[in-house]
């Protein structure tokens, strides 16, 4: 493919203490596209997306082989406050912060130094607009960021996470906890959003995959129990003629 | 068949009965205790009871209200003391401790948890020798509020660690994550998220443990003196109204006022559990 590359993963392995999670993988998330990542569970999908904003780290005994570069930068060189700004997330289940809506989107900015009330108020309003939520809460955003419903509460997690401006967000399954309208809601905003922003999705929905993404990402565990990336490709290819035989039994539903 | 339901359901029937009378039991001593202390205590109290200080001597004379200023500094002072130390040591425990790589500083951390737990079992009065031991003797503060509360700091530090570790635990990971992952540093996310999302959770433990100062006697015995006089300072001796109730009982011939003292000492007791009880229903509903 010749696109730009956001972010980029080489020969990348993890480890907890003893037991290898990842085997090496090396894959490219171009600028402006989603990229899914998808498998059957405890392939290591979404300890992979947690490599991208180092959320791993946070893990004690975990180590890592191989490196993850955001626009060609090393990110474990990388101050990790700078690259959590850099690369947001959003994660499986809504978490907002027991705050009220304004002060959920506004947290990021603020601790990123943004002080003034007025200037916090267009932010605010800006990223709620970019997440499809701002007509729903412009009323209320004293109310209680827990109050809202669970999709309304996972668009508000992504006003957060756009908050600070990062280039890259990552999803964590943001739908699996959803019923089918507020899903089908995060689906259409995640495409409103790839114009500005370059995402990865990890998602265990092949459907929703296939729906949304540019690029698909296959994991499967090996015989170690280590998760390897099986094939990677546009998600049209990936979905119609796979390279790989366990990629085609996994689409068409053989296991997983 | 029909003899085995009816013998289920006659020691359903048994058992709940017997369950009933133990509850009603219960509540009942209960209330005979406090409806007793207030039967006996109520009728002598009026305003004076509390304007004045007790005379001292054998009969008894005078109100309580030095022993009130004393029980409400010793509360004060102790709370100063242990609350920062104690919300402090949770945090490191909760937040930290976990990530400690050194094998020493583990060892150690296991040990303060060991410690913790032990010294929440010890006996007050253990607390209050070793008061008197180091800070009384030793340290040369003599009787005074500031040896007690230091005394007293020591007995309820390890009731502040435990509650508050318990409301830091309470606070999802989710929290923690989704603060780390907007590049809020550790201690941001500590002090903006998960801090204000354990304060009542926090205070309460802070109120459980004035409960226990106003309560305690035994450790104040041998750290505050006794002194029916209103402390002018830190270095003053003073007795509280728990240990007043002591003195009046075995020391004089006002049985009727150790009475009073005790029902405005329940009453205070049970206006903080009422206190706590707020709190903790306003977590409940908060958290849905």
């Amino acid at each position: 493919m010749t696109e730009e590359i956001r972010m980029k993963a080489e020969g990348y392995s993890l480890f907890y203490g003893e037991f290898k999670a990842l085997n090496d993988i090396s894959i490219d998330i171009p600028v402006n596209r989603i990229t899914a990542f998808i498998g059957p569970s405890g392939c290591g999908k979404s300890t992979f997306l947690r490599s991208f904003n180092r959320m791993n780290d946070l893990i004690p005994g975990v180590t890592t082989e191989g490196t993850v570069f955001l626009d060609g930068n090393d990110i474990s060189k990388e101050d990790v406050v700078d690259l959590r700004r850099k690369v947001g997330m959003v994660f499986q289940r809504p978490n907002p912060f027991p705050k009220s809506i304004f002060d959920n989107v506004a947290y990021g900015p603020r601790l990123h130094g943004t002080r003034n009330r007025s200037d916090l108020a267009v932010i605010v309003e800006k990223s709620l607009k970019a997440a499809a939520l701002w007509d729903e809460v412009k009323d209320d955003l004293n109310k209680s960021g827990l109050a809202i419903s669970g999709g309304q509460q996972q668009r508000l997690c992504i006003a957060r996470a756009i908050a600070v401006e990062p280039e890259v967000i990552l999803m964590d399954e943001p739908a699996s906890a959803l019923d089918p309208v507020a899903t089908l809601k995060i689906e259409e905003l995640m495409n409103e959003l790839k114009k500005n922003y370059t995402i990865a999705i990890v998602t265990h929905n092949m459907q929703q995959a296939a729906r949304v993404s540019d690029y698909t990402a296959f994991l499967l565990t090996d015989e170690n129990r280590a998760g390897n990336l099986i094939e990677f490709g546009p998600t049209r290819q990936i979905f119609t003629t796979p390279s790989d035989e366990r990629t085609e039994d996994y689409i068409s539903g053989r296991f997983g | 068949m029909a003899t085995s339901r009816f013998t289920r359901k006659m020691a359903q029937g048994g058992a709940f009965t017997v369950f009933w009378l133990m509850g009603a039991t219960a509540v009942l001593i209960m209330l005979f205790v406090v409806g007793y202390i207030m039967v006996q205590g109520i009728p002598q109290l009026n305003l004076e009871f509390f304007t004045t200080s007790p005379r001292g001597g054998l009969s008894g004379d005078g109100g309580i209200y030095s022993t009130v200023v004393t029980t409400f500094y010793m509360v004060v002072v102790t709370l100063l003391i242990a609350t920062p130390l104690g919300v402090g040591a949770a945090i490191y425990l909760t937040e930290y401790s976990e990530k400690a790589e050194s094998p020493i500083v583990r060892r150690l951390v296991r040990i303060a948890r060991f410690g913790v737990e032990t010294l929440a079992g010890v006996p007050s009065i253990i607390f209050g020798l070793f008061g008197y031991a180091l800070f009384v003797s030793a340290l040369n503060m003599g009787f005074s509020i500031m040896s007690a509360s230091l005394a007293g700091a020591c007995l309820i530090i390890p009731v502040v660690i435990r509650t508050t570790e318990e409301a830091l635990k309470s606070v999802p990971d989710s929290y923690r994550e989704g603060s780390l992952a907007l590049g809020a540093t550790k201690w941001e996310t500590i002090r903006k998220v998960i801090l204000p999302s354990a304060l009542p959770g926090i205070s309460t433990g802070i109120l459980l443990s004035a409960g226990r100062i106003v309560s305690e006697t035994a450790i104040f015995f041998v750290t505050l003196g006794g002194s029916y006089r209103v402390p002018h300072s830190l270095m003053s001796g003073g007795r509280t109204m728990a240990l007043h109730v002591y003195y009046l009982a075995m020391e004089t011939r006002a049985f009727d006022k150790a009475m009073s003292t005790a029902a405005v000492l329940v009453a205070l007791i049970v206006l903080m559990n009422l206190a706590i009880n707020l709190i903790t229903s306003r977590i409940s509903s908060k958290t849905r």
